[in-house]
């Protein structure tokens, strides 16, 4: 067992602060992550209602928008914004600012588009009923509309919101030192001491990862089931 | 919301159902849609080629600008007095290249780039601020003002010297050629044609050994575990690297040998900064000239690069005082 967690590189792992170290850099992960989901579900909802209107201006751009999100890469974007902001408009913010802009860009298109199509999923018949019963239309939406919307919403929100988290290894790139580039530093550090520490270090992110985005699933499956009654 | 929304905007209680999207003038306005779809496209592949002009275009303008209004504050990088002014300086440096530059085991970057770092930032009078830079962003960052300094291992070439403006070397680096030390290959021509050398894919060593020795045959792995693993079961007569690399491989590992220290041209490490900043690049020029008085980079190899390379490569090593041997 001790060979075992010395060959795996385990011990590594609770040398000096190395432990605190790969939490703090799964905080700033999370930190980014959070912030930018935060902003893409409050950005995507409105974005939703807007892309449902009929106004020809405001579906143009939203297509426009929508169009650029889907086709650029996340590190594309995370270089325009980092460093082509530098160059082009000599605007210089922190890369965790410049990070947080491109997932809530990325989070708000994707968020608006499930919102747009959880709103049209909602047969009409649902709104005459409704009307027919005597409800007006603030109670037809708060309670007739709003509910199957977001009941329709959530798994696929959830998806995004664990993809968002998921991406951020991106922002080593621009040089923001978070959880993977805190591991491959302390991998290199003890390169001659423990040559395996890579299997341990990267086996501590996965249950990281898996903390963070597993208890996002269970509440989503447990707010599922709790609605569909 | 989208109750207020919906009232703000006279939206009709039916917008969300599909059977309006059936009357004539929604027919009208598919068609439409269509059209917008194509401008959609259109406008997007506009916008991305433009940005990327813009980019490759300000690249350009930045080099006409800075030499022009070298002496004008809204450079995109800061100039010496505007270091000093602010209190701190942003070295860019490697986190995770042990011995050069990484971070030990209490959080702290070490290394023998990171202690030149921290005495440029004490005789400024400065705090140091220590980025984690990556092999391909050093350029990018100095060209956007991300850091004023980059000292990562950054080998001097000519193609990086036009775009950013190098100082005087403080260390040099060259190929080397490690093999099992009762074999030992000192020169090229004892590989047999039979025989295959150990190269990582990618390095500047398969690139030499592709161009200058195309008759070995080389065997190429992606790591450097698996390289080494190759090399220890006796798949090639010798592994070839950075000099660095094979050295501090054969101090740790017994029964291997450097047999060829010095392959190909030799390259030195040297800092950099952004192009255009004189005051900057003058003044550690400058610096690295006296800090030859007090052999400076002697006693950072000592302090830092001495476990893994051992006394005997000091003096190939090092470059004192911007001086190459």
């Amino acid at each position: 067992m001790q060979a075992l967690v010395t060959d795996l590189g385990f011990d590594v792992l609770f040398r000096g602060t190395n432990f605190t170290r790969l939490l703090g850099g799964m905080w700033v992960t999370l930190e980014i992550s959070l912030i930018s989901v935060a902003l893409s579900i409050i950005l995507g909802i409105l974005l939703g209602v807007v892309m449902t209107l009929k106004n020809p201006v405001t579906k143009a751009i939203c297509r426009v928008y929508l169009e650029i999100v889907r086709i650029m890469p996340q590190l594309v974007l995370l270089f325009i914004v980092y460093y082509g902001s530098a160059r082009l408009i000599g605007l210089k913010f922190e890369p965790e600012f410049a990070a947080v802009i491109v997932f809530t860009f990325w989070g708000t298109a994707e968020m608006g588009d499930l919102v747009r199509g959880a709103l049209q999923s909602i047969p009409i018949h649902q709104y005459e009923s409704a009307y027919a019963l005597g409800m007006n239309r603030s109670q037809t939406y708060f309670s007739i509309v709003i509910p199957q919307t977001i009941r329709r919403l959530l798994p696929l929100s959830i998806n995004l919101v664990t993809r968002m988290i998921k991406t951020t290894p991106l922002i080593v790139m621009i040089e923001v030192v978070e959880a993977t580039k805190v591991a491959r530093q302390i991998i290199d550090a003890n390169r001659v001491a423990s040559p395996n520490a890579a299997f341990g270090l990267f086996f501590v992110i996965f249950v990281l990862y898996f903390a963070v985005c597993w208890p996002i699933s269970l509440l989503a499956s447990h707010l599922e089931k709790k609605w569909s009654n | 919301m989208i109750l207020f929304l919906s009232n703000f905007l006279h939206i009709p209680y039916n917008m969300y159902d599909i059977n309006i999207w059936l009357t004539p003038e929604r027919r009208m306005y598919m068609k439409n849609t269509k059209l917008f779809k194509l401008l959609a496209v259109v406008v997007a592949v506009i916008m991305v080629v433009g940005v990327m002009a813009g980019c490759s275009k300000a690249t350009e303008a930045d080099k006409g600008e800075t030499t022009a209004t070298s002496d004008s504050s809204d450079t995109i990088y800061r100039s010496l007095d505007e270091i000093k002014e602010s209190g701190s300086i942003k070295i860019g440096v490697f986190s995770d290249k042990n011995p050069f530059g990484y971070v030990d085991e209490n959080g702290e970057y070490q290394g023998y780039d990171v202690y030149f770092a921290r005495r440029i930032a004490e005789d400024l009078g400065v705090d140091v601020e220590f980025v984690s830079t990556e092999a391909a962003n050093r350029v990018e960052s100095l060209q956007t003002g991300k850091v004023d300094i980059i000292l990562a291992n950054f080998t001097v070439t000519e193609e990086r010297a036009q775009q950013v403006d190098f100082a005087l070397p403080y260390m040099n680096v060259a190929l080397g050629v490690v093999s099992p030390s009762d074999k030992v290959i000192t020169d090229l021509s004892q590989i047999g044609a039979d025989d295959a050398v150990i190269v990582i894919s990618g390095t500047t060593a398969e690139i030499y050994l592709e161009e200058n020795n195309p008759e070995i045959t080389l065997k190429k792995y992606d790591t450097y575990s698996d390289a080494k693993t190759a090399f220890e079961n006796g798949q090639g007569v010798a592994w070839a690297n950075d000099n660095t690399e094979v050295i501090a491989y054969a101090k740790t590992v017994d029964g291997y040998t450097v047999g060829i220290p010095k392959l190909g041209s030799d390259d030195t490490i040297a800092p950099a900064v952004t192009k255009g900043n004189e005051s900057l690049l003058n003044w550690i020029n400058e610096k690295i000239k006296s800090l030859a008085d007090e052999q400076f980079f002697h006693k950072d190899y000592e302090e830092t690069l001495v476990d893994t390379y051992g006394k005997d490569y000091e003096e190939e090593l090092v470059v004192e005082g911007g001086v190459i041997a």
